[in-house]
Formats: C-alpha cells, sequence, structure tokens
C-alpha cells in the first residue's frame, strides 16, 4: 500500500525519515495529529538510551566515537524525532568541535562536556548535546544563556580566560555574526564592548586533582569583570538605550544578560532563524519568502522567543506543504544515513561502521569544521563524498544480503515488480525516465528474467544499492 | 545586504547545470593537453595565520613588549636577513626546512598583504579572498573562474580539492571540482561481486547522465556523481604513487603526498587545493613549544617533504606553491596567551621558478596610533600590498592566462616581482 506522501514528507523533515511500521502508524493518525505528536514529544514516552544501553556495552559518556553511535542510534529509534531533528538542528547551530576541545581537556572530558548525561556522573554533569535536547524547541533566549555558560562552549570559543586587562574577542564576536544578528548589523566596536561584557564568564575546576571525577563548571568570577560601561551601536534596553550601565562587580553578569536578552530579541536574529528553519524544514532550493520569513519571526518574537510556537507555525506552512517543496533539500549526510538504516533496516549493522563512512561523507557528529557549522546543500556533494554515499549504501546492504534477497522473494515476478516494491520502500525523490529505465535495464541485464531466489539474492541488493545510492535518494 | 553562501551556491546551481558540459572519454585528451603544463598548488591555513610569528620582526622594539609571553626571542629566530626597508627578520625556529628553502632562492615572502578595511570574520574573510572580491563575495571563487575560462569542455580532473568540501576559490560555473582526501580509498564499491558491480557501476553510470534542466539541484547531485565517475579510474593510478621520500603521518603532508602523485602520473590536473587548519590562535598560542609551533612543524614537514620529494623527480620547476589566510591577527597579544582577529598578513610564495626572497616592508609595531603600518587604533597590521595583485601576477605568469579578465579589472600595479 502506498503511503500518504504529505506524511512521510513531513517525517523526512521533521524527523529521519520513517520504518515501513512507523510510516503505517503515523499514517493512520493523520497530518495534523502528527504535527502536534512531533512537537509536543514531551508527552511521549523515551526510553531509548537505556535500550542502547542494553544492546550496546560501549561508554558514550566518556569516549566520544561511543558519543556518536549513541546519537546515531537515537536518531534511528527515537519515538520523538523532532526533538532529534531540533538537536542535530543547534548542533550545527552552535558548532562546538570534540577535536578543540580535547586538545584542552582531554578526550574523557570533552566526551562528558559534549555529551554525557546526568545519570553517568557523580554530579550530575550534562553535556551539550543535552542542552540541545532540553531546549530543542522551548525558548531560544534562555538557549542562548545557557550556551554562553556551556563548559564545552566555554573552551572551544576560549571564554574561560575572559579577563578584564584583556578582553577575549571570540566568544562575543561569533555571538553575534553567527548566533543572532548576523554581519552586517554590527560594528568592530561592538565585539570588543561585547568581549567586556563576558568578561568575568570562566570555568573554575572541581574536585581535586587525583579525582577521576574531576569536572568544570561555569563561573561568574566577579574580580575578573571589566565594571564599566560598555555602548553598542544597536539597542540594549526595550527603551532604546544603547549602552550597559557601570555596575558593582558583584552584580556584573548582568550585563551578559542584558546583552543575550537584547539579541535574542532582536528582530534580525528573529529573521535569521525564520531563514534558517526555512533552509532546514522547507526549501533549500527556493530562496525564503518574504512573507514566510516576516511570518515565523512575528511568530517568534510575538512569543517572547519561543521556538515550539515558530517551529508549529512553520511545519503548519503553506510553504511547507507544497508538493513542490517535497524533496528539496539536500540531506546532510547523517540525515541520508538515518534514513538508510530506517527504510533499508538496521538488522546487523554495527554503527561503529557507520562512523567512517559520515566523516568521508564530511558529517563527523561532534567534530563540525569550524563554529559556523557544517557548509550545507549542494556543498555536501563533492565527488569524494558522493562515492562515500554509494559506498556506504553498498556496505549497509551487502551486509543484510540474506535478508534483502528473503524479502524480495514473492515481490519479484517481473522485474517491473521488484522496482515498484521497493520504490514505495524507498521513497526516493521521483525519477527521471532515463533513469527509471537505466535501473529497468539493471535487472533485465543479460539473462532473461527468472525471479528465482538465486537471482534475487544477487539483483535484490544490485537494485537496493543503486536507488540508495542514486541522487535522486540524496534529496529529502 | 550581504548575500550567504548559501544563496551563492543556490545561485550557482542553476549557473552551473546550464555550463555543464557532460564529461565523456576525456581522460587522453586531458593527458594530450597537461603535458609540460604548470600547475598550481593553493595552501590555505584555516583561522587566521598570526604571521608575526611565523615571520617574525625580532629587532623591533615594540615586538617583544606587545607581546610578553608570545614573543620569538631573536635568539631563537631562525634569521633570514632584512626586507628593503632594513628591517631585519626570522622565521618559527620550527621552520628549517623552508629556510633551506629560502636559502636556495625558492621561498618568497609577501609581506603585509591584504586590503582595505579588511574584515574580521573567519567567514567573509575566507569569501574575500576566495573570490578576490572585496565588494561582493557572490559568484564563483577566483581559480573557479579560472577554471571557466578554459575552452570546454573542461577535464574534470582539471583541479582537485584535497579538502572535504568544494572551497570557495574553487567553485565554478562549468566543472565540478572533485574532492579527493584519499586517492587509495576512491572507488565504487558494490555489495555484489566482480561481474555483478560492474553491472552496478554501468547502471550508475546511466543514471547520473541525464541532467534534467528543470530539476538543477537534482542535476548538480548528477553532475557530482558523472565528475566521480569520470575521475575514478585515473585517480587510482595516483593512489598507487611511491613517493621518493617518507612523508609525515599528518593530514596535511598526506594531502602534498597524494597531489605528487597526482603530478608524477601525470593525469592532467592543473590546480590543487590544500589545507591545514587550528590557526585561530586565541588563547594557549604557545608560541615556542605549543599550539602554534606544532603548527609551524605540520607546515613545515609537509612542505619541505613535497618539495624534496618534486625535486627528486624533477617536477618543482612546474610546480608553485602560493599560501594565504583569511587574515593577519592583532598586534598585542590577548590575555588568553593568544591573539584575536586581526587584518594584513603574509602570503608565501615557493617553487622551481620563484624568484625567493623578502617582498613589502614588515610593519612597525609602535603604538602610536599614527603608526601609518598599522591601523584600527595602531592594532592589527595594515596592508601594503593588494592581495590581488599577487593573484594577477600567478595568472598572467604562471596559469598564461589574462587576470585583468578572471579578476575583473586590472591589479598588475603594485605587485612583488616574485614570479
Amino acid at each position: 500500500m502506498a503511503h500518504d506522501p504529505n506524511i512521510q514528507h513531513l517525517l523526512r523533515r521533521a524527523g529521519f525519515g520513517a520504518t515501513a511500521a512507523e510510516a503505517a502508524s503515523y499514517g493512520q493518525r493523520g497530518l495534523a495529529s502528527t504535527i502536534d505528536e512531533l512537537v509536543d514529544f514531551g508527552r511521549v514516552a523515551d526510553d531509548v538510551d537505556e535500550r542502547f544501553a542494553a544492546n550496546e556495552p560501549l561508554s558514550p559518556s566518556t569516549v566520544i566515537n561511543d558519543a556518536r553511535q549513541r546519537w546515531l542510534y537515537r536518531m534511528v529509534h527515537t519515538r520523538r524525532p523532532l526533538q532529534e531533528k531540533m538537536a542535530l538542528f543547534w548542533h550545527n547551530y552552535f558548532a562546538t568541535a570534540y577535536s578543540k576541545v580535547a586538545g584542552r581537556v582531554g578526550g574523557l572530558e570533552a566526551t562528558r562536556m559534549l555529551a554525557a548525561k546526568s545519570t553517568e556522573h557523580p554530579a550530575g554533569l550534562r553535556g551539550q548535546l543535552e542542552l540541545f535536547r532540553d531546549y530543542a524547541l522551548p525558548n531560544f533566549r534562555d538557549l542562548l544563556v545557557e550556551i554562553a555558560k556551556n563548559p564545552a562552549m566555554l573552551v572551544w570559543l576560549d571564554g574561560r580566560n575572559n579577563t578584564k586587562a584583556r578582553p577575549q574577542e571570540n566568544f562575543a564576536r561569533e555571538v553575534m555574526e553567527l548566533f543572532t544578528i548576523g554581519i552586517g548589523q554590527f560594528v568592530e566596536a561592538d565585539v570588543y564592548a561585547g568581549a567586556r561584557v563576558f568578561t568575568g564568564w570562566n570555568l573554575q575546576r572541581i574536585g581535586n586533582a587525583d579525582d577521576p571525577n574531576a569536572f568544570y563548571q561555569f563561573v561568574y568570577n566577579a574580580g575578573q569583570h571589566d565594571t564599566d560601561a560598555k555602548a553598542f551601536s544597536f539597542p540594549i534596553y526595550q527603551d532604546g538605550s544603547r549602552t550597559i550601565p557601570a555596575r558593582a562587580s558583584a552584580g556584573g553578569m548582568q550585563d551578559g544578560l542584558d546583552l543575550l536578552a537584547a539579541l535574542a530579541r532582536h528582530p534580525e536574529t528573529a529573521r535569521r532563524l525564520a531563514r534558517r528553519l526555512w533552509a532546514f524544514f522547507v526549501s533549500e532550493i527556493q530562496t525564503p519568502d518574504p512573507a514566510f520569513v516576516e511570518q515565523i519571526a512575528t511568530v517568534y518574537l510575538q512569543g517572547d522567543c519561543h521556538m515550539a510556537s515558530a517551529v508549529r507555525a512553520v511545519l503548519l506552512s503553506r510553504d511547507f506543504g507544497l508538493p513542490s517543496n517535497h524533496f528539496a533539500r539536500y540531506s546532510w549526510p547523517v540525515e541520508y544515513v538515518v534514513r538508510a538504516l530506517k527504510e533499508v533496516g538496521s538488522a546487523g549493522y554495527p554503527l561503529n561502521s557507520a562512523l567512517s563512512p559520515l566523516a568521508n561523507m564530511g558529517q563527523q557528529l561532534f567534530e563540525p569544521p569550524d563554529v559556523g557549522g557544517w557548509t550545507l546543500g549542494p556543498s555536501w556533494f563533492s565527488t569524494a563524498a558522493m562515492l562515500a554515499r554509494m559506498n556506504f549504501a553498498s556496505n549497509l546492504i551487502g551486509r543484510q544480503r540474506t535478508d534483502i534477497g528473503r524479502a524480495a522473494s514473492g515481490n519479484g515476478p517481473t522485474p517491473e515488480a521488484l522496482l515498484s516494491f521497493y520504490l514505495d520502500r524507498l521513497t526516493p525523490a521521483p525519477y527521471e525516465p532515463a533513469a527509471y529505465e537505466a535501473l529497468l535495464a539493471y535487472l533485465r541485464g543479460s539473462t532473461p528474467w527468472t525471479g528465482t531466489e538465486a537471482q534475487l539474492r544477487v539483483k535484490a541488493p544490485g537494485l537496493l544499492h543503486l536507488i540508495v545510492g542514486s541522487s535522486e535518494y540524496q534529496l529529502v | 545586504m550581504k548575500h550567504t553562501r548559501r544563496e551563492f551556491v543556490r545561485g550557482g546551481v542553476a549557473a552551473f547545470t546550464l555550463g555543464f558540459a557532460a564529461p565523456r572519454f576525456l581522460c587522453d585528451a586531458a593527458l594530450a593537453q597537461s603535458a609540460g603544463f604548470r600547475n598550481l598548488v593553493v595552501v590555505y591555513l584555516a583561522g587566521g595565520n598570526d604571521s608575526l610569528s611565523m615571520l617574525v620582526p625580532y629587532r623591533d622594539p615594540f615586538y617583544a613588549t606587545r607581546r610578553p609571553t608570545l614573543a620569538v626571542p631573536a635568539g631563537q629566530a631562525l634569521q633570514i636577513g632584512s626586507d628593503s626597508a632594513g628591517n631585519e627578520l626570522g622565521l618559527h625556529p620550527r621552520l628549517t626546512g623552508l629556510r633551506t628553502i629560502f636559502n636556495e632562492g625558492k621561498l618568497a615572502f609577501i609581506q603585509r598583504t591584504g586590503y582595505e578595511n579588511s574584515s574580521r570574520s573567519h567567514f567573509e574573510g575566507t569569501d574575500i579572498w576566495s573570490t578576490a572580491n572585496p565588494a561582493s563575495t557572490q559568484g564563483p571563487g577566483w581559480l573557479g573562474r579560472y577554471l571557466d575560462s578554459i575552452p570546454a569542455p573542461v577535464d574534470p580532473l582539471a583541479a582537485w580539492n584535497t579538502a572535504g568540501e568544494t572551497p570557495r576559490t574553487l567553485q565554478a560555473r562549468t566543472v565540478a571540482v572533485p574532492s579527493i582526501l584519499n586517492p587509495a580509498t576512491y572507488a565504487f564499491q558494490s555489495p555484489n561481486g566482480t561481474v555483478e558491480a560492474e553491472n552496478e557501476r554501468a547502471a550508475a553510470v546511466r543514471m547520473s547522465s541525464h541532467l534534467p534542466i528543470h530539476r538543477p539541484h537534482l542535476s548538480f547531485v548528477n553532475a557530482s556523481a558523472q565528475a566521480a565517475f569520470a575521475t575514478l579510474d585515473r585517480v587510482a593510478l595516483v593512489g598507487a604513487y611511491a613517493p621518493s621520500i617518507v612523508y609525515p603521518n599528518n593530514g596535511f603532508a598526506l594531502a602534498l603526498r597524494a597531489v605528487a602523485g597526482a603530478l608524477a602520473s601525470q593525469i592532467g590536473t592543473r590546480v590543487f587545493w590544500v589545507q591545514t587548519g587550528g590557526y585561530d590562535t586565541h588563547a594557549a598560542q604557545s608560541t615556542l613549544n605549543g599550539s602554534y609551533a606544532t603548527l609551524m612543524t605540520t607546515l613545515n614537514d609537509g612542505l619541505t617533504a613535497f618539495y624534496q620529494d618534486l625535486n627528486n623527480q624533477g617536477l618543482m620547476n612546474d610546480t608553485l606553491i602560493l599560501q594565504f589566510s583569511e587574515f593577519g591577527r592583532r598586534v598585542s597579544e590577548n590575555g588568553s596567551n593568544g591573539t584575536d582577529h586581526g587584518a594584513g598578513s603574509v602570503m608565501m610564495a615557493l617553487g622551481g621558478q620563484v624568484r625567493g626572497g623578502l617582498y613589502g616592508t614588515a610593519p612597525s609595531l609602535s603604538p602610536d596610533p599614527g603608526n601609518p603600518t598599522l591601523e584600527n587604533g595602531a592594532n592589527d597590521v595594515r596592508y601594503e600590498t593588494d592581495f590581488r595583485s599577487i593573484y594577477a601576477r600567478v595568472l598572467d605568469r604562471w596559469l598564461g592566462t589574462d587576470s585583468a579578465t578572471i579578476l575583473g579589472g586590472d591589479f598588475r600595479g603594485g605587485s612583488p616581482e616574485f614570479l
């Protein structure tokens, strides 16, 4: 039975695609109700990490490759796909790379800083990824404050060393250029003032030197805060005032909270977020519709920086549902891999095997290339990355040849029937006639079609490989 | 209103599809075309290189006072003489191999390169250096425009990117530059055995052969697949390359090893992109023994191995290495024993036909706000040589094209005569 194309579109965008069972279950629920369940994910039970722990004896809070596998497992198996999709969105948005953090604090603590769950550390230390899950859809301003105090971010953008004698500009620049208002909306002097605002936002070490659970936590170091007034080129306060007043050092942390609040409610931040949501959920092919941008920005601002309202409005928008916007995004490598695992099947496929292919495709989790995140869209499709995608498909399918041959049995009386069977399962973008004919020609081959199990054991994996490796399947 | 990279790429996709000539069996033609061709290897130091630690003005009285923990002491700098203004200069102590190449007259340092109103943003700065257009960073990169100027059909291996994603500099309208990190794994695999694998490959080639005009995004991915298929067999030759010396085991050196393999195998590539990161040294820069020293070791050892390997094979006379970074760094160190984003920087040109030496003049590091060699309140190095004049010289004198056409203007004036 063919599934509802609108629900499949929704699940590719607001999730990572669907297994046959998931597609059927959400299909019965209907589109509106599915959107509610995706956005209001808090009401859906969550036992994915427990299932992962039961299946895989790994150390995801202390070994980064294990953390990568746990996250992939969660993307494949979660019943809260939008929460995980937004966590991935924020991971790219507040891009923090393991390698630099590990270079400063060691691999074990860097992994904890990025991926630990509170139950995995005696002091309840939680990784940055948990922050992205907590704030997947709540308030952007709160997320921004949490990020400014996040130990991994304080190491990554050097805020832990920001002192009044010599302010550190790295975080102040990126919080304006990348995280909020964007280039063109501020001047160099704002960066220097911003660096002074965050003086004293440092880290402190908790625990003795010989304690294996010693850790860093955020501290406002009043003695290192620059107490002078800081002037900006854009409004900081609701009355339009552009200057953060001089404050006694004890209360100086308020400087940063004032600046972050001003940045979060700046209209350009609202528009930039709306454009990012457009590219993430609606289309990378059409430029954002100005009316859409204004509508989503308004929802965001009227909701006091509430992301759930903005994302719900995106998923309910006319633009989101337009058939011309189906398959109008280039899948990120992680999206591609997780979708293939859901649609082809992941039984017997060790997620460890997906890590090198993902790196070859250009996306290693917890290792964005720089603070700007990955370069999205067509940039994913270098020749080597395209080969890496085809070769991942080959490896995934090659490990399941027997199962695939068995599943195909009875579904291949003719080449056309077998192709139709898989196109219904795998939902690639529509094939052009020439590509469709090439798939059929592959099945027909040089020997007559018999549809026997022996033939299907060869041709079914080959056909699946061609589909999952095809350009049409790279679009979501 | 600035245009984002995403907007460019989207516009670029449509343009790309229109101009793209499907690669047919170009290998023989490419080999014939490429015999004796000069090649260019662009080396990008990602993050904004602290060039004052690479090419050290060790006699400047303000150098040590403005960099109390980061300055390279005069006794440790590898002295390489003085520039035309009499500034005595030395190389970072880890650059021993590069000093040898400098002494052989094959390495040029071009000081204070940059442009007016230098961007302090990594992203905008990189886009400006990539497009050679500070006013508007839209459209293909400067070497992408060079590739577009080669008479069609362009060999899909005319350029080779050794990094993960295609750098802006190499983004072109008419050719999809292949990204080949490791020639040994650049291959088509199959879940089936040999004969069936061949059938699959033939089918995959056919599936990607059509570029539907009404679906430019699909065509873009198909073109990438086509370029992969069209380059696989030649790249396999490079995977079997046995260099004449041992390269260090890091990403930068292994990328240079692949470039050497491509040159030795004569597969026809003219432009290469190599990059190495970690230059955004806001904190714990530790010039002499820490992170910056490691960066210099990686740079020195990789380039030195490459130079020796190509020299051994008689290929250095056809090779030019051009190094850049998106900006230099602040003159004074910050409170984290690091340096923040600055402006003017140093470029290197290395090759068998390079006229080695010290070009341009070092800045005076005096904090006097009227110091004409600095800017931004005497905090950053002010440029002296427009970086586009370097590009112009490379295009005119090395790649044998017309720089004014490629760069959209005549930037030849004031170019140092390193070629």
